[in-house]
């Protein structure tokens, strides 16, 4: 027998620790990517003959809070029936007691990893206004995300854009069921993501550094609403405008987006400062208002994040009917021109 | 690992190795009166512990070939003769630290002594192999910032996966299921596992990609319970057996 190396080690301990789906319909092909709470391994269905993503509750993670919120999180996503979010096809339990959900295997890129390939604004502007749209679905729902990321954003192969990850997802008040609007009440425990940067804490601080909202990173978990995921989107919205993962400070503001180049219109940048304001009620109110916000400045619309002067207005105006103007002009040079060959 | 033996004159007895598997928890044969389950139980001690043993007074006792394997070899037996094992109590400390203690008392008193090792005694129809476990500490020395302590560990847990390793590849020669073997050496195993795909195995062997699935997957499920198995058979409790899988792979077993 061949000698095992410390990494063929590791991985053996890994292949170890890969969950049986054998008393189910699944065949495991490979391990996609592991989490505080869980891992994500890309199966085959046998009944249906097609490929799914099943998360399974980490091996390590064997205490109640994690179970129900595991459980949670795949209710979470079963009640959110929306084109922006993975659909969940199954959930069960494996032979050793821990809990997996099955869902739809979507292939592409992650945010980040779409940020490297696509340069134009634009684009990413329109990409980042389907995540609006299927947080504020969410919203809508009762549902917010509290960790919104690049990393948990995925852009597929046809464009389509799904938001991922409802593990640490805070059910509102606002639900017809009152069961369901409880927070977890969950020990302050920290966890690393495969990536090995801090990320989703349970308990008194909830989410990832870079991400989170002023609330969240004070642990003032009853302040947390959609305006937390807002805030979220808003940092979200500052790295595709200016591929910097983190908005740096300078003091206690962040470094402005038009300092990373004039193709950053101030519109976009005030969209983006009012996502990300420090107090919930400078903010927008909703993901879908942002969404708006979003949606105008894409269609060259004056947005409400930005009060405009009267030189813009007719900047404006006049970047959107440069036809018309064009012909004016023309009209008005045509009649100089007969003006002064009659007048001659 | 055992099988073959490259240094007969220091092998303990002769070749080979009768004692059947066990699944047993230890403590259960060590204390047993039966002398037949007693040697099953030591039996699968020695399996996952002879080797790092070797190494650990190798590299923690600074001695040399010769003299570690005599250690090891005239420690098991003693440890066989005198039942060292059945005094171990689980709740004070892991066996591995208590194993390690017995060893270093052990070899201690030997060279206070300086007493000649007496070889044998329960243990001389058991083959170590020395040899091949002197070229792995050669080609794979110690790294310079593990501890003797830890480096023990670490070789007991490499002990555990190789011998399930090898017990998969009988198992799946047993059952006629070689190729199954071999999809899980090369995908595995090899280090260059990330040049490896399902696809070019299908295509190397001749099978179809759902094939080769369907066999890597059946091997990982047979390996997982083959080193909880081989897990078990070196610990002496349940709770120590939980309290190692939850330490070793991180998992809950029941």
């Amino acid at each position: 027998m061949k000698w095992i190396s410390d990494s063929r080690l590791e991985h053996l301990r890994r292949v170890a620790l890969q969950p049986d789906f054998s008393a189910t319909k699944y065949e495991l092909v490979r391990e996609l990517a592991t989490g505080g709470m869980g891992t994500v391994y890309l199966a085959q269905d046998r009944e249906l003959m097609r490929e799914v993503a099943i998360k399974v509750l980490n091996a390590s993670a064997t205490d109640d809070d994690s179970h129900r919120r595991m459980l949670r999180e795949a209710h979470v996503i079963a009640r959110l029936e929306h084109p922006g979010i993975v659909p969940v096809h199954d959930v069960g339990t494996l032979p050793d007691d821990r809990i997996y959900y099955a869902m739809k295997y979507v292939r592409g890129q992650r945010l980040d990893e779409y940020v490297r390939d696509v340069r134009s604004v634009q684009e990413r502007l329109r990409k980042f206004q389907s995540v609006c749209d299927a947080v504020a679905f969410a919203h809508a729902r009762g549902v917010v995300h509290r960790d919104l990321k690049p990393q948990n954003i995925m852009i597929g192969s046809f464009g389509e854009v799904l938001v991922l990850d409802w593990g640490v997802a805070k059910i509102t008040r606002e639900v017809a069921d009152p069961s369901e609007a409880e927070t977890l009440k969950i020990s302050l425990e920290k966890h690393r993501t495969a990536e090995g940067d801090e990320t989703t804490t349970q308990g008194t601080v909830i989410g990832t550094r870079n991400y989170m909202s002023p609330e969240q990173a004070h642990g003032n978990t009853s302040l947390v609403d959609q305006r937390s995921d807002v805030f979220s989107l808003g940092v979200i919205l500052y790295y595709l405008l200016t591929n910097e993962p983190a908005p740096p400070q300078t003091g206690s503001s962040f470094r402005r987006p038009r300092q990373y180049g004039s193709h950053i219109t101030k519109q976009a940048e005030a969209v983006c400062f009012r996502a990300m304001a420090d107090h919930r009620s400078d903010r927008y109110a909703s993901a879908k208002e942002l969404s708006e916000d979003v949606g105008r400045l894409v269609d060259g619309h004056p947005v409400s994040a930005y009060r405009e002067g009267a030189a813009e207005k007719l900047l404006r105006w006049a970047g959107k009917n440069k036809f018309l103007i064009l012909l004016v002009l023309s009209y008005l040079l045509m009649r100089i021109i007969l003006a002064f060959s009659s007048g001659r | 690992m055992r099988n073959t033996k490259t240094d007969p004159d220091t092998d303990i007895g002769g070749a080979g190795r009768n004692f059947p598997q066990t699944s047993r928890s230890a403590i259960i044969g060590v204390r047993s009166d039966d002398p037949q389950l007693r040697q099953r139980a030591f039996a699968a001690i020695l399996d996952s512990y002879w080797k790092p043993v070797y190494k650990y007074i190798r590299i923690k006792w600074n001695a040399d070939n010769e003299d570690a394997k005599d250690f090891t070899q005239a420690f098991f037996s003693s440890a066989f003769e005198k039942n060292y094992f059945a005094d171990y109590d689980f709740a004070k400390a892991r066996f591995q630290t208590f194993l390690r203690t017995c060893v270093d008392r052990y070899v201690a008193n030997q060279r206070k002594a300086e007493h000649r090792l007496k070889r044998g005694g329960g243990l001389d129809h058991v083959s170590l192999d020395f040899g091949h476990a002197e070229i792995e500490l050669a080609q794979h020395p110690p790294a310079p910032d593990l501890s003797p302590e830890q480096y023990f560990e670490r070789e007991w847990t490499r002990n555990l996966f190789t011998l399930a390793v090898e017990a998969l590849h009988t198992k799946c020669a047993a059952s006629g299921n070689s190729t199954r073997f071999l999809l899980f050496e090369k995908y595995e195993l090899e280090d260059s596992v990330n040049t490896v795909s399902y696809d070019s195995l299908a295509r190397e062997f001749g099978l179809t990609t759902t094939t080769v699935t369907n066999h890597l997957a059946a091997a990982r499920r047979e390996f997982r319970k083959i080193l909880l198995t081989k897990l078990r058979d070196a610990t002496f409790s349940d709770e120590e057996f939980r309290n190692q899988a939850r330490q070793l792979l991180g998992i809950e077993v029941k």
